[in-house]
């Protein structure tokens, strides 16, 4: 989807503030929440690409306004909700009211917490040879989809070099909205910054995205 | 260290608009917790675990360790660049690292900065939990557009001539930037090389320390 979540490229949002010695966590219930989505997501009731397109529909100014926890936070109790785990009456009373559909993987105890060390891997069995190789020039296709995609704006419809082949992925196209896996390759794609932002550009800057196959067409 | 609910009180005085909405989510997050936990679906004390270990175990001291070690180790350096995440797996000793790592490597010719402008992706086994800068939107929408403004911002000039790569973290690969080893420090140890790796350096937003900062 076109949100504001696609930032690459956009203007006025000021400078970039580090901040001296920054905690983990500034407040508490920023572990809680990070916490708790990590143990959901490692239990199977939500997973890496429909948490993002929850957190990107969020609407433009809570999006916005809201810090990167509480971006988290609405995410989650808002994918709980309509995937029937916590009802809203539930989220009303601050207390379980009835009984709910199981995790996956049942309930997330403290034996489950080092799978979360770790991250899990992406990578599936190819579903038939790559398209593309390094050297091939490419486009990004000009797509819009009103669902979940990480194609970027900023490169749509741009020229760019594959670089690498990173091996064959779940595409999160389909896995972001539960239509499964479809493992599609990814490659490294490069773009001179020039093709990107037009000729004032930096001529000796280059940015790569990671792209999906049906994310490209051959030139 | 998160803080503690006596701090929240302290901040309130400082910030009373926004302890009043942090207060409301500060709510709802306690109330989510209480929901699930009721529903049997988490163990409060399992989520005590991945909060501490984030807090404690994961952080950019591990991929220090593996920066350092490519600096003293060239075999190491060719597997690291190679397959980042089976290189560091192989070593054993450090922490695991998931897939699919890419560790890219800084020269005289060519410095290169990592961004994810969709939302936040990190090698979080490398370095930890990203710092705010890193989600939030001056960093995610100019990186790609004017990396040497960013890295102004960071007080970081490169010299004159140098091509910047950009790699927009777009798919579940990640990348750990693998700065430049310090002149000066022949013969150091790896622990002590370790010492001069930042964390913002293997993002590339930063370098790393001068070895003549260190207490020797």
């Amino acid at each position: 989807m076109n949100g504001v979540h696609d930032m690459g490229g956009m203007d006025g949002f000021g400078k970039v503030e580090p901040e001296a010695n920054e905690p983990t966590f500034h407040e508490r219930w920023e572990g809680r929440v990070m916490a708790m989505v990590r143990a959901i997501g490692a239990n199977g009731g939500v997973n890496i690409d429909s948490q993002r397109f929850a957190r990107e529909s969020l609407p433009p100014e809570v999006y916005l306004a809201s810090s990167y926890y509480q971006k988290w936070f609405l995410a989650i109790e808002n994918q709980l909700v309509e995937r029937k785990m916590v009802g809203a009456d539930e989220v009303e009373a601050g207390h379980a009211l009835h009984t709910s559909p199981p995790l996956m993987r049942g309930p997330f105890t403290p034996n489950d917490v080092m799978r979360c060390a770790t991250r899990g891997s992406f990578a599936r069995e190819p579903q038939g040879p790559a398209a593309f190789k390094p050297g091939d020039k490419v486009r990004a296709k000009n797509i819009n989809p009103v669902t979940h995609t990480r194609l970027p704006r900023y490169v749509r419809g741009h020229s760019g070099v594959v670089e690498r082949i990173n091996g064959c992925h779940v595409f999160p196209d389909t896995n972001a909205h539960g239509k499964g896996d479809h493992p599609q390759w990814l490659y490294t794609v490069v773009f001179d910054a020039r093709e990107l932002w037009g000729d004032d550009a930096d001529p000796a800057l280059k940015v790569s995205i990671d792209a999906f196959e049906p994310y490209l067409e051959k030139l | 260290m998160a803080h503690d609910h006596d701090h929240d009180h302290d901040h309130h005085h400082a910030h009373d608009h926004d302890h009043s909405e942090l207060s409301e989510t500060q709510l709802r997050v306690r109330a989510l917790e209480t929901i699930l936990t009721e529903k049997g679906y988490v163990d409060p004390k399992a989520l005590d675990a991945i909060v501490e270990m984030y807090e404690t175990k994961i952080g950019p001291r591990n991929g220090a360790a593996v920066v350092a070690k490519a600096w003293t180790d060239p075999a190491f350096k060719q597997a690291l660049l190679a397959d980042a995440t089976k290189a560091i797996n192989a070593l054993g000793h450090f922490a695991r690292t998931g897939d699919h790592l890419i560790a890219v490597e800084n020269t005289p010719q060519r410095h290169n900065m990592v961004v994810c402008t969709l939302c936040s992706c990190y090698p979080w086994e490398m370095l930890g939990l990203p710092p705010v800068w890193y989600k939030a939107a001056p960093y995610r929408s100019r990186a790609v557009k004017d990396p040497r403004g960013v890295l102004a911002d960071f007080g970081v000039a490169l010299a004159k001539g140098t091509e910047i790569r950009v790699w927009d973290s777009t798919a579940e690969t990640r990348f750990l930037v693998l700065p430049m080893r310090p002149a000066g420090t022949d013969g150091w140890s790896e622990d002590k090389l370790a010492e001069l790796v930042t964390r913002d350096s293997m993002i590339g937003t930063g370098l790393p320390k001068n070895p003549t900062d260190m207490k020797s």
